[in-house]
């Protein structure tokens, strides 16, 4: 079996100067200064936190899943993971995670990739992709579709065998679960709260999450 | 093996170039321990690219091998993996960069080695992208045609250094027209301690239109699906389909 990385947080949110709820389908956009940390919260249990990061000093430079995963030669993200953009900047660093491992191979579903893995009829359903660009939109008219990288599925599980197949895994997070990350670098955070109607591992019910930022201690 | 275009790439190279739908792309290893980095963009449209996550969760696998259906960001088949001789080539490792190849392998500069300078992919993709109206900010996760990395248990990533024999090959069928930005660049996982590149052999042949029994199509269901969005596609567009179905 898999080693779980469980590190709880000595954060107290009495101390948080940000505390917001996003809803299931929602979208959400930040940006983290060096030394603050942000905490999602899954206030329900596997709910899915598809998160994609970007250099503030530089919009053009998002996040790299390959880049960060050589980086630790291991392919979950947990405590310890440092987050790095496509130019191989740090941007965030987790520094607490009770749910113990994330992926990061899963990418966001999209009305697109929903054709694909589901039914040609599934096109005109809600999903991350969208949020993503109607956030992006809002932000910076400088970001288009090039600007989608693959990103995070913070509290999903997307196991790899040694044969190399993969698989979606339900199970791993709980209600209240938490990851907590540090801005390394002046850091976009860019969050859809997935609605995914069509996945198994939300028992096809998405569900709201919490974050919440300190600021450097 | 028949082709209407052969283009060898050296240890350590690049190429960008347009390759039409309908074709057979081969890469042929010219010694043991290839690997070439690339990545696919649609001609007509490059915002649209090869997606690794669409790719690999659509097909339920971690690693690409014949029947394998390459797929973009936008849910079409870019291409389709029809013969492949070793079983296994890896999308989630990513490319070298300088300082990665410099740490690795001792740092080199054109003016103390000339051609035996020591390239990787990050420089290699960014400047035949730029040759392309794209930069950087275009790299997205790569094929890493000839490798293999598995991963145990815990999630960690291994390396199989003894993967790739003279003389194997794997042959891409292109569903759309596209442009491939090519680097023979080592895997990043790469443990040995010399830059391991070797030539690769491409060869480019007109490819049979896509039947009813294509194994690639019947693959998975979400192959085929894939498949008729590319057909749609086409159809709106005016080109004449491939497909003979
Ligand atoms: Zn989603």
């Amino acid at each position: 079996m898999a080693v779980f990385n469980r590190v709880e947080s000595n954060r107290n949110i009495e101390n948080a100067i940000y505390d917001e709820t996003v809803l299931a389908g929602d979208g959400w956009m930040h940006e983290l200064k060096p030394g603050q940390a942000l905490r999602i919260i899954d206030i329900e249990g596997n709910q899915a936190a598809d998160t994609l990061f970007f250099d503030a000093e530089n919009l053009e430079d998002h996040y790299s899943a390959v880049s960060t995963i050589a980086n630790q030669g291991n392919i979950y993200l947990s405590t310890g993971t440092v987050l790095l953009s496509q130019s191989g900047k740090e941007l965030v660093k987790i520094v607490a995670d009770t749910c113990g491992r994330h992926d990061t191979l899963g990418g966001a579903c999209s009305a697109q990739s929903n054709t694909v893995r589901y039914a040609h009829d599934t096109l005109p359903m809600h999903n991350c992709r969208d949020t993503f660009m109607l956030q992006l939109s809002k932000y910076d008219s400088r970001y288009t579709k090039r600007d989608l990288a693959p990103n995070v599925n913070f509290f999903m599980n997307v196991p790899v065998t040694p044969s190399g197949g993969l698989t979606f895994d339900d199970g791993v997070s709980a209600p209240g679960y938490y990851v907590e990350m540090e801005a390394i670098n002046p850091t976009l955070v860019l969050i859809s709260n997935c609605p995914q109607l069509n996945n198994p591992c939300n028992n096809y019910n998405p569900t709201p999450i919490r974050l919440v930022i300190w600021d450097s201690l | 093996m028949s082709y209407i275009w052969k283009q060898t790439i050296p240890a350590g190279g690049k190429w960008s170039g347009r390759i039409g739908r309908g074709k057979s792309v081969t890469f042929t290893a010219q010694e043991s321990g290839a690997n070439v980095s690339v990545l696919l963009y649609n001609i007509h449209d490059l915002t649209e690219r090869y997606n690794m996550p669409d790719t690999l969760k659509a097909q339920h696998t971690a690693h690409l091998t014949k029947g394998h259906v390459l797929m973009s960001d936008n849910g079409r088949a870019l291409a389709s993996i029809i013969s492949d001789t070793i079983g296994w080539h890896d999308t989630i490792s990513g490319y070298t960069t300088r300082s990665l190849t410099h740490q690795k392998y001792g740092a080199s500069t054109y003016q103390e080695s000339r051609n035996e300078w020591r390239r990787n992919g990050e420089e290699n993709f960014s400047m035949e992208l730029l040759r392309n109206g794209l930069t950087a900010r275009d790299i997205v996760p790569n094929l890493n045609l000839f490798s293999k990395v598995y991963c145990d248990e815990e999630g960690n990533m291994n390396f199989v250094s003894s993967h790739c024999k003279k003389g194997d090959f794997i042959t891409l069928r292109t569903e759309m027209d596209l442009l491939f930005v090519l680097s023979n660049t080592p895997n990043p996982l790469d443990l040995r301690g010399t830059y391991p590149s070797v030539p690769i052999e491409i060869t480019v042949d007109e490819a049979a239109p896509v039947s009813s029994d294509d194994y690639c199509l019947n693959f998975r269901p979400e192959n085929k699906r894939a498949f008729e969005n590319t057909w749609s596609y086409d159809l709106l567009l005016g080109n004449k389909t491939l497909s003979t179905i």
